[in-house]
């Protein structure tokens, strides 16, 4: 009953923590756009705007909750749903620190894998039944990128399963601080390049935003969303950022830990809370995110789809190869 | 006594969405019904812990499969290709698919064993990981109908290469 307990307020703190984080990454985002474009950003409520996200908060709450008159009711109301439940459900087999984790899975990869896939839905769904053009091509242009996505994904991520010989994160953090660089980015360099790429466009981010391109499509499948059902969407896609930078950070930069060579040279690094090295990969990779958006326009649907089918499958297989190589002859 | 309980849970919820899946006439919610379906039979896996078939389950089924179907609804107008002829008419044709799906099912119950003897024990599939063994057993004793599946497999997508090209051949239609 205690552990009950203790489960529950572990991962309250977990996702509320992380709940915090979206609110200022949305200022933070604002900021260094704002910054990249010579703007100041949100700069009047509180010092230097501090206090932006909490006033967004705040109006989007009390805004009213419209249904479009011929949209499919139900399914419309509980699309942002689906989509939020089945990436925060991804949060609970991170391991934040190495005993920190909320439920350690021996096939936590596969989980997220297998969650992201279902959070598709939410997008065709949102997108179908708000019975609007601009919602369904947003839909339909989702799917086809997630889908296609997530092979290259699955593939980058297979290389770094068969290096480490488990499908479990902490497993995977452990066998990396145990190789002589200390992080998979490196010798597979090509299978965190793609990671990187399919990252933006498995959580429909800039460059590969078409989902929601503001300029063809109004805002794609949330065009007919509005106050809190609206807000659930973004939340959702500021998780699903969240979830891919500790995956990157976890599977290819090393998680909690430090490369030991490092630590050998400056050993005072190794008092540093392993938290607080997994936050700065996370952090480094959010602000990446939003300086791509920052700095790069939106590819056509065709390239998007020549870049998923014709560049980054191809080079996920060979990353695989590699590391295969790699194993049975170098490697022993 | 949970698992019970559980596994009743899972049961009930495969058995009445797979009904409701067949008899709506919104192919939209019948698709839905059975990702429901797909998700719960997951669950089922789950409590026999095979975890990694229930992941692969979900991943492929309702992560892959069912968002194929959905394509397919968005892109053609189905409104106007299906009239009121159901596709299997014929009483014949429904009396030979339920004999056919009766003697699988019969075949599956014989087959059934309560105590398996085998090389793969639960005390092995301990000890070595389940998707280890999985993998094991499937690179090395199954390997010829891996390979056979795979190349099955490859054929459909050969075969939509081919469609392609010959409608761009012939111009687009």
């Amino acid at each position: 009953m205690i552990e009950l307990i203790i489960m529950f307020i572990k991962t309250a703190v977990v996702f509320g923590i992380v709940l915090a984080h979206v609110a200022y990454t949305t200022y933070a985002e604002r900021k260094i756009i704002g910054r990249a474009q010579a703007r100041m950003g949100p700069m009047e409520v509180g010092p230097h705007g501090l206090l932006q996200p909490i006033a967004d908060f705040i109006k989007i709450f009390f805004k009213e909750d419209i249904v479009p008159m011929n949209a499919e009711k139900f399914i419309f109301q509980i699309a942002p749903l689906i989509i939020l439940v089945f990436t925060m459900i991804n949060l609970t087999v991170i391991p934040f620190e190495r005993n920190f984790i909320l439920a350690d899975l021996n096939i936590g990869l596969l989980f997220i894998l297998a969650s992201a896939s279902i959070a598709v839905y939410g997008i065709i769904l949102a997108g179908w039944s708000s019975n609007s053009r601009y919602s369904f091509l947003g839909g339909i242009r989702s799917a086809s990128q997630v889908l296609s996505y997530e092979i290259a994904l699955g593939l980058s991520l297979a290389g770094v399963v068969l290096a480490a010989g488990s499908l479990s994160l902490r497993d995977i953090v452990i066998a990396q601080h145990n190789t002589a660089l200390g992080i998979y980015a490196i010798p597979q360099i090509i299978g965190f390049i793609v990671f990187v790429i399919s990252a933006f466009a498995e959580t429909n981010r800039a460059p590969f935003d078409l989902p929601e391109a503001e300029t063809e499509l109004v805002a794609g499948y949330l065009t007919e969303y509005s106050a809190f059902r609206y807000a659930l969407f973004f939340l959702a896609e500021y998780v699903a950022m969240y979830i891919m930078a500790s995956l990157c950070a976890l599977c290819f930069l090393g998680g909690w830990t430090i490369p030991k060579f490092i630590t050998q040279i400056l050993p005072f690094l190794e008092k540093v809370p392993g938290i607080l090295w997994f936050a700065i990969k996370v952090y480094a990779f959010i602000f990446l995110y939003i300086w791509v958006r920052a700095t790069l326009p939106r590819y056509r649907f065709d390239q998007l789809l020549n870049i998923g089918w014709k560049v980054l499958i191809p080079a996920g297989i060979l990353n695989l190869l590699i590391v295969a190589f790699i194993k049975k002859f170098l490697a022993g | 006594m949970l698992v019970q309980i559980l596994f009743g849970y899972f049961a009930f919820v495969i058995v009445f969405s797979s009904f409701m899946g067949i008899t709506r006439k919104n192919i939209f919610h019948s698709l839905l019904w059975i990702l429901l379906m797909f998700l719960h039979m997951g669950g089922i896996y789950l409590l026999l812990n095979a975890e990694f078939i229930a992941m692969v389950q979900i991943i492929v089924y309702a992560g892959a499969i069912l968002v194929m179907f959905l394509f397919v609804l968005f892109l053609f107008n189905f409104k106007e290709e299906i009239n009121e002829k159901i596709f299997l008419s014929s009483w014949q044709a429904r009396l030979y698919t339920v004999l056919i799906i009766l003697f699988i099912f019969i075949l599956g119950l014989l087959s059934y064993e309560q105590k398996y003897k085998g090389p793969y024990t639960i005390d092995l599939i301990e000890k070595q990981g389940h998707t280890k063994t999985i993998g094991i057993a499937l690179f090395n004793e199954y390997l010829l109908l891996l390979l056979v599946l795979g190349f099955m497999l490859l054929i459909p997508l050969i075969g939509v290469g081919l469609v392609h090209r010959r409608r761009q051949k012939n111009g687009n239609s």
